[in-house]
């Protein structure tokens, strides 16, 4: 009864408080511009089938995407579990589905077992890539301090967590082969895939008090690593396996070279244009005056906002970045885990002190400096490569347009090319009468 | 060689005829010696087949694709609206253009501001022209068991999923098809995208087309085939830099086919 209570507890501060950060995040990603991304759903919801649920960027590098996949499948199935143990916990019984569901139950278990030695061995591989093999990509500097302890809780966790399973199952089945189990009077085994194993070989040689005790203590350690997982995630890189969804849903599914057109900059070119326009007349109702480009976080799209809060820091838009690989500052991970910092930094900022609160300031000097931002040949490699269809290059390009069109800041050769196509028509200087030239030269 | 053939827009408008396909030449491919070979080449290829084309002359612009790039919006639609003018004044429907900035810029940024038109690039135009048997290239040519790479330009392969159509052509070639190690979705930038190809590179270790020479020198082939002509300049360079230039050939798509069919 007592645990019950605290369980339940538990259950509503633990849901509550992440929902609580849910609603936190959302608000904060809806700091940025509107974008329509509500056209073509038949296509949104096939990207999203393929790219998250079936993790088909990933398998761009196979042996990292099936380590994964071990994992990702292990967790979704484990969540089959999680309703057992909710219901247990509510109720104060042990194994409800067991007696109704019957060989299904075992096979569940089994399935669970099994996968959990997957996620097992894919957790022990990640560690040693990250920690032993030291991959390239995880050693950039971005990584230093948090990000890369973040990552290796997210792993340790795992690990507890797969523990606490074993312990839980393994443990029953040693009771159950004494006739101890809280499950059935009789002596017999569950018959589960891996526990049957465990349960005689590393349990078997304690005794029913001590059992006992183990089992809970693997019953209520998988139940604390589900509530502590679950409220780590949101301050967490680990995010994605929520964000990696509608992330996925919302992608540009324009080409990949299609910059957005800035509409505010075609009123105005029309204007400019059009020699029947009258310069006084009134602005457009809804033109409200709205900053070209990007400066700071709220200056970027909500699709930009989302897109750094999915990033997992995997790294693999740096690794195949031109000007990372020729050791240039640009990193296109560091650019969306800037804009994730920032973006924490911005709205806790104007949640504390109200709606009109600046700090002074901004992603773009105070994070992303110029030299990464000219740094990007626009090659869209990191756009490629992303497993959740996060796109950096969208960021850099208005931060580019901020510095270009409010501050004209950018590399004196860029100033010169951009006078010779107003002057000339060629980024050269070359004299437009000239173009056709070529046809008569030899 | 000297017998080429190219009506201008304006020119074909006098004669009240109207060609079936503008090509749209680029400032690269209008200005730059390397690059216009390349348009050259084509035009052979064009002739050949009789297509009935034209170019803008000195009513073509730069698209605004650098000035994009370089987050110069202003600049950018300012010459998208005035080439979008001309190029309905014209009536023009399709464009071919051997410049995969070019091409991305025409077919995917303008249609907002109002142009829309078939835009094809010009290893894609060849590939029809051979389908459709208009061009005949002979069986062990000259490049007969002569090794080629293909580097894919960011802005014809990622930008815009077109990956088969070159190499389809250099296959024609009865050469061997090499790839590099980094090709098609996971190929190398050259450097010279997003308005790099105007700018001294930001402080590194090393330059953007070494490191993709690299990959292509590692295939051992004696041609690098390139269907951009910034690429051309910085594999080109690249090449320089490792003092191959006697060894390896730095050739658009269009060169090797106009070559191959002895145009």
């Amino acid at each position: 009864m007592v645990a019950a209570i605290i369980f339940s507890v538990m259950l509503i501060a633990g849901f509550g408080w992440f929902g609580i950060n849910i609603l936190k995040i959302r608000s904060n990603i809806l700091l940025g511009r509107d974008i329509d991304r509500k056209d073509k759903p038949g296509q949104r919801w096939k990207t999203m089938a393929l790219v998250a649920l079936g993790q088909k960027k990933m398998f761009a590098r196979p042996i990292p995407a099936l380590l994964h996949l071990g994992i990702y499948v292990a967790f979704v199935i484990t969540q089959v579990e999680l309703i057992e143990i909710i219901t247990d916990g509510i109720r104060g019984s042990h194994r409800i589905f067991m007696s109704s569901l019957g060989g299904l139950y075992t096979l569940a278990i089994s399935i669970i077992e099994v996968l959990s030695v997957a996620a097992l061995i894919a957790t022990i591989a990640f560690l040693t890539r990250r920690n032993i093999l030291k991959l390239p990509r995880f050693k950039k500097p971005e990584m230093k301090g948090f990000p890369t302890f973040d990552a290796n809780l997210i792993l340790v966790m795992e690990l507890i967590l797969v523990t606490c399973i074993f312990t839980m199952n393994g443990a029953d089945e040693a009771l159950y082969l004494k006739g101890a189990s809280h499950a059935s009077h009789e002596a017999g085994s569950f018959g589960f895939a891996i526990s049957s194993w465990v349960g005689p070989h590393l349990f078997g040689g304690f005794s029913v008090e001590t059992l006992h005790i183990l089992e809970r203590i693997g019953w209520w350690g998988h139940w604390v690593m589900v509530l502590a997982f679950l409220n780590y995630l949101p301050y967490s890189k680990h995010f994605h396996i929520l964000l990696a969804f509608p992330n996925t849903y919302y992608s540009n599914l324009e080409k990949k070279g299609k910059f957005t057109n800035m509409e505010a900059v075609t009123n105005e070119v029309k204007l400019m244009l059009d020699p029947t326009a009258d310069p006084y007349a009134a602005p457009v109702a809804d033109a409200t005056p709205q900053r070209f480009g990007a400066k700071d976080v709220n200056d970027l799209t909500w699709k930009n906002l989302m897109d750094a809060y999915t990033c997992t820091e995997c790294g693999r838009c740096t690794s195949s970045c031109p000007a990372n690989i020729t050791g240039k500052k640009l990193s296109p991970r560091k650019i969306m885990m800037d804009t994730r910092d920032r973006l924490v930094e911005y709205a806790d900022g104007k949640r504390k002190n109200g709606k009109d609160y600046e700090d002074g300031k901004s992603l773009l000097g105070d994070y992303i400096t110029e030299e990464e931002v000219w740094a990007c040949t626009s090659c869209n490699a990191c756009v490629q490569e992303c497993p959740v269809n996060i796109d950096p290059l969208a960021i850099i390009v208005d931060l580019r347009r901020y510095l270009v069109m409010e501050e004209s800041k950018m590399p004196t050769e860029l100033t010169g090319m951009l006078t010779n196509i107003e002057n000339n028509g060629a980024p050269w200087q070359f004299s437009p009468a000239d173009r056709g030239n070529w046809i008569h030269e030899d | 060689m000297s017998t080429l053939h190219v009506p201008t827009m304006a020119e074909m408008m006098a004669q009240g005829q109207t060609p079936d396909i503008l090509f749209w030449v680029g400032c690269s491919g209008s200005f730059d010696d390397r690059a216009k070979k390349i348009t050259k080449a084509l035009v052979r290829i064009l002739n050949e087949c009789q297509v009935n084309f034209a170019v803008l002359g000195a009513e073509e612009s730069c698209t605004g694709d650098p000035a994009k790039r370089a987050g110069n919006e202003f600049t950018f639609q300012m010459q998208a609206m005035m080439n979008i003018q001309v190029l309905d004044g014209y009536e023009v429907k399709k464009i071919v253009t051997a410049c995969p900035h070019c091409f991305n810029t025409l077919k995917n940024e303008y249609p907002e501001l109002g142009g829309k038109y078939e835009v094809i690039h010009h290893t894609q135009l060849i590939q029809e022209l051979i389908n459709s048997g208009k061009l005949k290239i002979k069986e062990g040519g000259v490049f007969k068991g002569k090794k080629i790479t293909f580097h894919d330009p960011c802005y014809l392969g990622r930008a815009n999923d077109v990956y088969e159509a070159p190499r389809a052509l250099i296959e024609k070639l009865d050469a061997e098809l090499v790839e590099m190690k980094r090709c098609k979705t996971t190929g190398l930038c050259c450097g010279a995208g997003g308005a790099q190809m105007f700018k001294e590179a930001e402080k590194g270790n090393k330059e953007v087309n070494v490191e993709r020479t690299e990959d292509a020198l590692e295939t051992e082939a004696t041609i690098i085939a390139t269907g951009c002509p910034f690429c051309n300049t910085m594999m080109t360079d690249g090449v320089k830099n490792f003092n191959k230039e006697h060894e390896i050939q730095v050739l658009d798509v269009a060169e090797l086919i106009a070559n191959a069919a002895e145009l």
